[in-house]
């Protein structure tokens, strides 16, 4: 039978990676889609949540509903922006957008 | 049931990898897609219909297809080198690791208070009354905030002319 | 008249306020608004005088200023004899003076500003003059030293005008300082600064050395205002100033309020016998010293400014051997015949065009007949003959030294009324009688100025009638301190003194005038002592001194500590955190991901100690929950 905490650990696991792949990756929308990954485990969570201790109510999809709104919204923010400094700066490179410093 | 959930836990692990450790940016494009497809899937074990719908409709559909355009539009020089690691990939599994432990720790010593209550026939319906009527103050946030997303992110990503 | 006495003070800050604001740029309107506020303010002190002639009464209003937990000043109107005898004189002089002045400072590119000045100074004066209270009479003392700055300073464009009003501020300061002491140990002791219940409390007060400390603390402030040894140096240097002002303020009145400010606070003086013969030898070795620098000073405003300390002397002597009437009566007829004879020389001055060296004048006689013989006049006061002003008052001094004893003061006094008759009239021969000694064109001076110095000419004979024993009911009957003074006619006394004033004026008239043996040989054979009056004992030079080795000493002594330790420790502090800052800022990567490491590991090592530790035995064990 599977429990709630096998979703759970999925969860756990799935935004590890994608935290593995906000922190390790170089192209700024490689890290846009590391950040979807964690987002997409933490409506794993929601879900499971709903389904596996309040069964009858649906709270937890409501606000995955919300999750997946607010993410999308912050993708075509995140892309426009990573566009606007494409034009910028002619790249997209995390690394070398270290013009925040001393 | 179990089989399908191992094998799409499977799936969407091994994808989950694959995106972060690609290095041409269209595959991991697209292996983020076959992620999102299999947490659809667990949405559908979980009786969550109407989500994994959204789930597919949503991030299948539209966030990926911004995606790859996104990398169209913007990726210059060879493809296979397109999504390179960092230099802190070590650092980064450190984090990692080191999150999945207290992620674990935390869930491991928690007792939830499983009911075995039978799941809602249908979500649908449900949803849109909670989302009309208890959170409808949240969904009208949620619309306005789409809104501003969607004008921001046309006034971000338009060409700059001279004089503006 | 008495409840309109708060406007006495006010009607000349009103003008002040006025001139400053408002009519700064038309001259003659400024002038006439100043000297019609301050006739109105003579006009209310005489009814104000009057009353008090009839009804002998002290009166006392104010209204609240500070009233907060244990401490209560009232700004208010103290009238009893002195007060309003002050009120009187100072309006009446004051008045005269910026009628004078009309003519004096006719030509001076400063005149409005000169009259706004005379305004603050009788605002301050007569504020002083009617205080209620230590803070009020304080903050007014502090006014009047700003006004005598501003004045002695008026032309600030000479460079030894400035100096002057730098040295008399900072010498008064001095004193002040003492004063401000004195007050607020008082205030310790008593929670009051209310005269009239000091005098009450201090009655019983049983701790006499205490009371003498800060009654001397007290002295200080009159020390420094009315120019007694050895804070006296500001004054001959205060002679820079206009030569109304000399006469209104470095002569009449202002100088007069530490003698006033003593006799204010007399009560306290009475309370603690050694302060009083403090007072009493301060004032008498004033009134010697001034006397002996007298004798060989050649600036005519110099000469009479010596002479002003030393009857500021004789008035602190009489003061400290207990002779509050006399004391009083001496400042009423010093300030009429000591503003006739600086108003005399302001004559000379303006008519010689700004020389001040008697010896390059002479044969003023024939030139300037009103002048000369107002002046005469004047002298004659200073030096105290029967009848003038001066003898009445002079001699009511020599008998109250005698009555109490003081006979060492009292031939000290004799002595210096020698001398201040002998260079009185050694200014008066030298400056104008004899032929010219110099090429000069003396002219009489315009009517404005005669005629004051006719009108004070008049009192310096008349007024001291008011304090002789032929009046009954005089001045002591309304100015005293516990019980009325009746004079009495001290035949002895006003023999010596009229011997002592004549053997004076005759020696004066040997040397200066018929030169049975001349100055210069004089001169020479008496060359030290005449060198050290010559240059006024060298005290000058041993502040000088002092305030150069010993005070320089000091204060390279704390630059050298402000700029190695102080700036050494507030400079080190930038030092080091720009030092630490320069190597902290590496860690500003400018790279995100960077950061977003250091965040999670933060946040894991958060979680790694919360996983460890229960947060709520901690907190509890620091004693928080």
């Amino acid at each position: 039978m599977i429990s709630l905490t096998h979703y759970l650990v999925l969860a756990a696991v799935l935004f590890s990676i994608g935290l593995f792949g906000v922190i390790t990756k170089r192209n700024a929308i490689a890290i846009l889609m590391g950040i979807e990954l964690m987002l997409n485990a933490v409506n794993i969570n929601l879900v499971a949540f709903s389904r596996f201790i309040e069964p009858s109510d649906v709270v937890g999809q409501v606000f995955a509903v919300f999750i997946i709104v607010v993410a999308a919204a912050e993708v075509a923010v995140g892309l426009a922006i990573i566009i606007a400094l494409a034009r910028a700066r002619q790249t997209i490179d995390a690394e070398e957008l270290h013009l925040l410093k001393w | 049931m179990e089989i399908v959930f191992w094998i799409t836990a499977f799936v969407v692990i091994a994808s989950a990898v694959g995106v972060v450790t690609m290095t041409n940016l269209i595959h991991s494009a697209l292996l983020l897609a076959l992620t999102m497809f299999g947490v659809a899937v667990l949405f559908v074990i979980l009786a969550a219909d109407f989500l994994a719908a959204v789930q597919v409709l949503v991030y299948v559909g539209a966030v990926m297809a911004l995606v790859v355009f996104g990398v169209m539009i913007l990726q210059r020089g060879p493809m296979n080198l397109s999504n390179m690691p960092s230099k802190h990939v070590l650092g980064g599994l450190f984090a990692a690791i080191a999150t999945m432990g207290f992620l674990f720790w935390g869930l491991g010593s928690t007792e939830w208070p499983v009911s075995e209550a039978a799941p809602a026939a249908t979500t649908v319906e449900p949803i849109a009354e909670l989302l009309f009527t208890k959170y409808v103050v949240a969904f009208e946030v949620a619309g306005v905030l789409l809104t501003v997303a969607a004008i921001g992110a046309i006034i971000l990503a338009k060409e700059v002319r001279a004089g503006d | 008249m008495i409840e309109y006495a708060w406007l006495i003070p006010l009607l000349p800050l009103v003008s002040f306020a006025l001139i400053v604001f408002v009519t700064g740029r038309n001259r003659l309107l400024s002038a006439g608004i100043s000297i019609a506020a301050i006739a109105a303010s003579f006009v209310i002190a005489a009814g104000v005088g009057l009353e008090f002639l009839h009804n002998p009464e002290t009166v006392e209003y104010g209204l609240p200023w500070v009233d907060v937990l244990g401490l209560r000043v009232e700004m208010g109107v103290l009238l009893d004899g002195i007060s309003v005898l002050m009120l009187l004189i100072v309006t009446f002089i004051a008045t005269l003076i910026q009628i004078y002045s009309l003519g004096y400072m006719h030509e001076d590119p400063g005149f409005s500003r000169y009259y706004s000045y005379m305004s603050l100074f009788a605002f301050s004066m007569l504020g002083l003059v009617v205080a209620t209270n230590f803070l009020q009479l304080y903050i007014f003392f502090e006014l009047v030293g700003l006004a005598s700055y501003l004045l002695i300073g008026f032309w600030y464009e000479k460079h030894s005008a400035a100096e002057a009003a730098k040295k008399a501020f900072v010498t008064t300061r001095a004193g002040d300082f003492g004063l401000l002491l004195g007050i607020l140990i008082l205030f310790s002791l008593f929670g009051t600064f209310d005269f009239t219940e000091l005098a009450d409390r201090i009655a019983g007060f049983d701790n006499i050395p205490l009371l003498t400390l800060l009654t001397v603390l007290i002295f200080l402030g009159p020390v420094g205002k009315s120019a007694q040894v050895p804070l006296h140096v500001w004054l001959p240097d205060a002679m820079e100033g206009p030569t109304p002002v000399s006469a209104l303020i470095h002569a009449a009145t202002m100088v007069a309020a530490g003698v006033y400010l003593v006799a204010r606070t007399y009560f306290l003086f009475a309370n603690a016998p050694v302060a009083l013969t403090v007072v009493a030898w301060v004032g008498g070795i004033t009134a010697l010293f001034a006397a002996t620098i007298a004798t060989a000073q050649d600036d005519i405003k110099r000469v009479l400014a010596y002479s002003t300390i030393s009857q500021l002397g004789y008035m602190m002597l009489a003061l400290g051997v207990g002779g509050f009437t006399a004391s009083m009566f001496h400042l009423t007829t010093h300030a009429f015949f000591k503003a006739l004879l600086f108003l005399g020389a302001g004559s000379v001055i303006i008519g010689l065009h700004h020389k001040q060296n008697i010896w390059e004048m002479g044969g003023l006689y024939k030139k300037m007949p009103i002048t000369t013989v107002t002046f005469l006049v004047g002298s004659l006061a200073l030096a105290g003959l029967f009848p003038f002003a001066g003898f009445w008052s002079k001699d009511s001094i020599f008998a109250v030294a005698l009555e109490h004893g003081q006979v060492a003061l009292y031939w000290l006094a004799v002595a210096a009324a020698f001398l201040t008759a002998f260079y009185t009239f050694r200014l008066f021969f030298v400056a104008f009688m004899g032929r010219p000694r110099s090429d000069h064109h003396a002219v009489e001076s315009p009517p404005s100025m005669t005629g004051v110095l006719v009108i004070l000419a008049l009192f310096a004979i008349g007024v001291g009638f008011i304090g002789s024993p032929f009046i009954k009911e005089g001045f002591g009957h309304f100015i005293y301190f516990g019980k009325p003074h009746v004079e009495h006619l001290h035949m002895n006394i006003a023999l010596t003194s009229t011997a002592v004033t004549l053997a004076g004026i005759t020696l004066a008239w040997l040397v200066y005038s018929v030169r049975v043996t001349s100055f210069e040989t004089l001169s020479v054979a008496l060359k030290p002592a005449y060198l050290l009056l010559k240059n006024k004992y060298y005290i000058d030079e041993i502040y000088r001194w002092v305030g150069e080795r010993v005070v320089e000493g000091f204060g390279f002594v704390l630059q050298w500590f402000d700029r190695t330790i102080i700036d050494g420790v507030v400079n080190g502090t930038g030092t080091l955190t720009e030092a630490i800052g320069r190597r902290l800022r590496v860690v500003h990567t400018g790279d995100l991901q960077t950061y977003a490491l250091v965040i999670l590991s933060g946040v894991a090592l958060l979680f790694a100690i919360l996983a460890l530790v229960d947060p709520v035995k901690v907190l509890k064990l620091g004693g928080i929950l």
